[in-house]
């Protein structure tokens, strides 16, 4: 997907980053550690929980992590990589998915996702300056029957055309 | 709980809420509802509700009347094959796994679904959640498996929660845990949720999520019947595959049989999408017609002046079938003569708007992106394939390039470590098989047929058979159309930016565009 990109969208650094480690968020993620440490195979099971808590799982809380659950940093660091679920950096209050499965796409939905872009001003997979939306990258909802889709955090939307999608948006600003 | 407990659950809830069990839910004659019987009649966190509809009297019969062979030879018998696309025989795996006598063995449910354009799993999921669980129960049983675990893909949170839901109110009714339905038969599952990757659809990749690495796909053999799960023979079944099973062993190998074709039994859900009219999930007996889904189901294109150009069955492993295929038996073993496949039942109609080198290039965009790496054919051989396609999408391609893309649409097939690179080349061949005219067009006029390829479109125009009715100059996003109602419009064309909307909302067809050569 080829979107021209748009510069300096760097606002997660500093100010955001203090919210994010708090210590009560810490603690929840070790309930959870001790709960998945009950299981087999306890890794995934923790990044979500901490991709949850945190809304990332940063280098410095998969250190943690890796401290916890007595894995190497590279594997975590590996399996945090591979997955499009898990993001090292804080994603934006709102997360905007323009599904660009088949049925969307046949219907137009690239048309949606350049309209996205342009008017959060933001490349597609990124989060705007203010860090209030980030543009997913999204693989079929699971509801091509109203295609094109737009979801946005838990709100769905069918059968989006490039006239409604600023409307929407506005919603969530 | 056990048989008096069930048929009394079955006759207090029939007595209060069994009249809403009668609707008929199916939209068309031609569609049957086995695996989705109860979709949207019953309430699928209502464990009595599922009970009512004779649930988990299956399991019932199983545990105290069957032995795992027994169980094994009626699923032979009733020939269902794999529904997550393979089309294996569900008993011959079952068999594999019975044979080993490994103390520990898993059963794993795949419900990744990652089909983009496909939703069939995601409704059983979310609307009848229990049938899974007595399905995997029976399967377990089967086997010889004391655990098992089902894969969720991360976009689904709420097919997670209801199944979570459903199990923990099978475990409570002791038909999870120990000692189920009072046998000695023990059995649990838990829920294991993806994180956005389409390879871990693929069994062996899927073993390598649950077990916490990246979802990478494994050498086979071994196959996972023999080493799975933590090295312990494993079966993974489908969804849809585990929904027939406690039909099939309550009403028998022979009342399957009565659906479908000799070779492919029974049922089949689809999701129907694209620019069909009717759009959405439908049930119906393997070996009915394309056409009768498409034109009599789907009821025909959505927009009457679109012709109907093809339908992509099968996803990104798939391929598409055309005009000449309306009359073929949907099953598993024709789509794949007809140099398509089943797949896990996405079917995509495409109209004479949708341009087939843009659509082999979408999917290889997305084999690209969720290729795991690990084979060199598939990493490095889907991007080649996809750079191809561009050069030919956006007017830069010779025809020797397309000799290059067939030849390593071949290699790919060939050398690639597993079924996502085995397979990715195929909406290619497919396309260039059934649209060789298409790519030659790209490639020598530089012209997009179907106005789809941006780069191959130098300017849009309006003809005669303009009606006036501004549809297109409301639509215009820098209002460069002008023209009276009734009048014939004009595009201004330094303010045109191409972007194709008029031709999209024209209800007449008098748009046309003019290639780069013209
Ligand atoms: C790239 C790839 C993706 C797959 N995705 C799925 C999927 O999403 N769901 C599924 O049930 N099977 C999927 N499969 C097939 C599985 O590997 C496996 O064959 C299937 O789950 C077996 O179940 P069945 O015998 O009940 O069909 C995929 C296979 C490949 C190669
Ligand atoms: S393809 Fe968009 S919801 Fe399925």
């Amino acid at each position: 997907m080829t979107v021209e990109s748009f510069e300096g969208n760097n606002f997660y650094e500093d100010d955001r980053m203090k919210e994010i480690y708090t210590n009560e968020k810490f603690k929840v993620l070790d309930e959870c550690i001790e709960k998945n440490k009950l299981k087999p195979g306890p890794l995934m099971p923790t990044l979500q929980d901490a991709q949850r808590i945190f809304g990332c799982v940063s280098e410095e809380i998969q250190e943690y992590i890796s401290k916890a659950l007595n894995e190497s940093y590279s594997k975590i660091s590996g399996v945090v990589s591979f997955y499009t679920m898990f993001s090292t950096k804080p994603r934006g209050k709102h997360i905007v998915g323009v599904c660009t499965g088949t049925a969307c796409y046949v219907k137009g939905s690239q048309k949606l996702v350049d309209k996205v872009c342009e008017i959060l001003k933001t490349p597609y997979g990124q989060t705007t300056k203010d860090g209030l939306f980030t543009i997913a990258p999204t693989r079929c909802l699971g509801d091509c029957g109203k295609a094109p889709v737009v979801m946005i955090d838990e709100d769905q939307y069918g059968h989006v055309t490039v006239d409604q999608i600023e409307k929407i948006l506005k919603k969530y600003k | 709980m056990n048989l008096t407990e069930l048929e009394k659950i079955k006759s207090d809830t029939l007595e209060t809420v069994g009249n809403k069990f009668d609707k008929d839910l199916r939209g068309h004659d031609k569609e049957v509802r086995v695996v989705l019987r109860n979709c949207d009649l019953i309430d699928p966190e209502n464990i009595n509700e599922y009970i009512a509809r004779d649930g988990y009297f299956s399991l019932n019969k199983v545990l105290t009347k069957l032995t795992s062979k027994e169980v094994i030879d009626i699923v032979k018998e009733s020939g269902l094959r794999g529904r997550g696309g393979g089309g294996f025989s569900t008993g011959t795996k079952w068999q594999f796994a019975l044979n080993n006598e490994s103390e520990q063995k898993y059963l794993i449910c795949n419900a990744d679904e990652g089909d983009p354009g496909a939703f069939m799993d995601r409704s059983v999921l979310e609307k009848d959640p229990h049938v899974i669980i007595e399905g995997m129960a029976i399967a377990a049983y089967a086997i010889g498996a004391k655990y098992g675990y089902i894969y969720v893909r991360a976009e689904y949170p709420l097919a997670a929660k209801r199944m979570q839901i459903a199990i923990n109110s099978a475990r409570k009714n002791g038909l999870l845990g120990q000692n189920i339905l009072e046998t000695d038969f023990n059995f649990d599952i838990d829920i294991r949720l993806g994180a956005g990757a389409f390879v871990c659809g693929e069994e062996t990749a899927l073993i390598s999520s649950i077990e916490g690495d990246r979802g990478m796909s494994r050498n086979k053999p071994p196959f996972p019947a023999e080493k799975g799960l933590w090295q312990k023979p494993t079966i993974i079944n489908n969804v849809e595959t585990l929904a027939n099973i406690p039909q099939i062993i309550n009403n028998g190998a022979k009342w399957f049989r009565g659906y479908g074709t000799d070779k492919s039994p029974g049922t089949k859900v689809f999701a129907l999408a694209g620019k069909v009219k009717n759009s959405g999930l439908i049930e119906v007996p393997m070996g009915i017609t394309l056409g009768e889904i498409i034109n009599e189901i789907g009821g025909g294109m959505a927009k009457k002046q679109r012709k109907f150009k093809a339908v992509l069955t099968g996803g990104p492993s798939g391929g598409c079938l055309t005009e000449k295929d309306l009359n073929a038996s949907v099953d598993f073993d024709t789509l794949i003569e007809l140099g398509s496949m089943m797949g896990s039942g996405g079917m995509i109609v495409l109209d004479d708007h949708n341009c087939m080198v843009d659509i082999a290039k979408f999917y290889l965009d997305f084999i690209v992106d969720e290729s795991c790496g690990k084979c060199t054919p598939c990493r490095e051989g889907t991007m080649h394939m996809y750079n191809l396609l561009d050069k030919i999408t956006s007017g830069q391609a010779e025809l020797k390039d397309l000799e290059k893309l067939e030849e390593l649409a071949r290699l790919v097939k060939k050398a690639s470590l597993c079924g996502l690179g085995q397979t990715a080349p195929n909406p290619v061949l497919s396309t260039l098989n059934n649209f060789r005219d298409e790519y030659v067009a790209h490639i020598v006029d530089k012209k997009c047929e179907s106005s789809v390829c941006k780069d191959l479109i130098n300017k849009y125009e309006i003809t005669n058979s303009c009606i006036g009715c501004r549809i297109c100059a409301k639509k215009c996003p820098t209002n460069c159309i002008g023209g009276e109602l009734k009048g014939l419009h004009v595009i201004n064309q330094d303010e045109c930016i191409k972007c194709g909307t008029c031709f999209e909302v024209c209800p007449v067809d008098a748009i046309i565009t003019e290639g780069v050569l013209n």
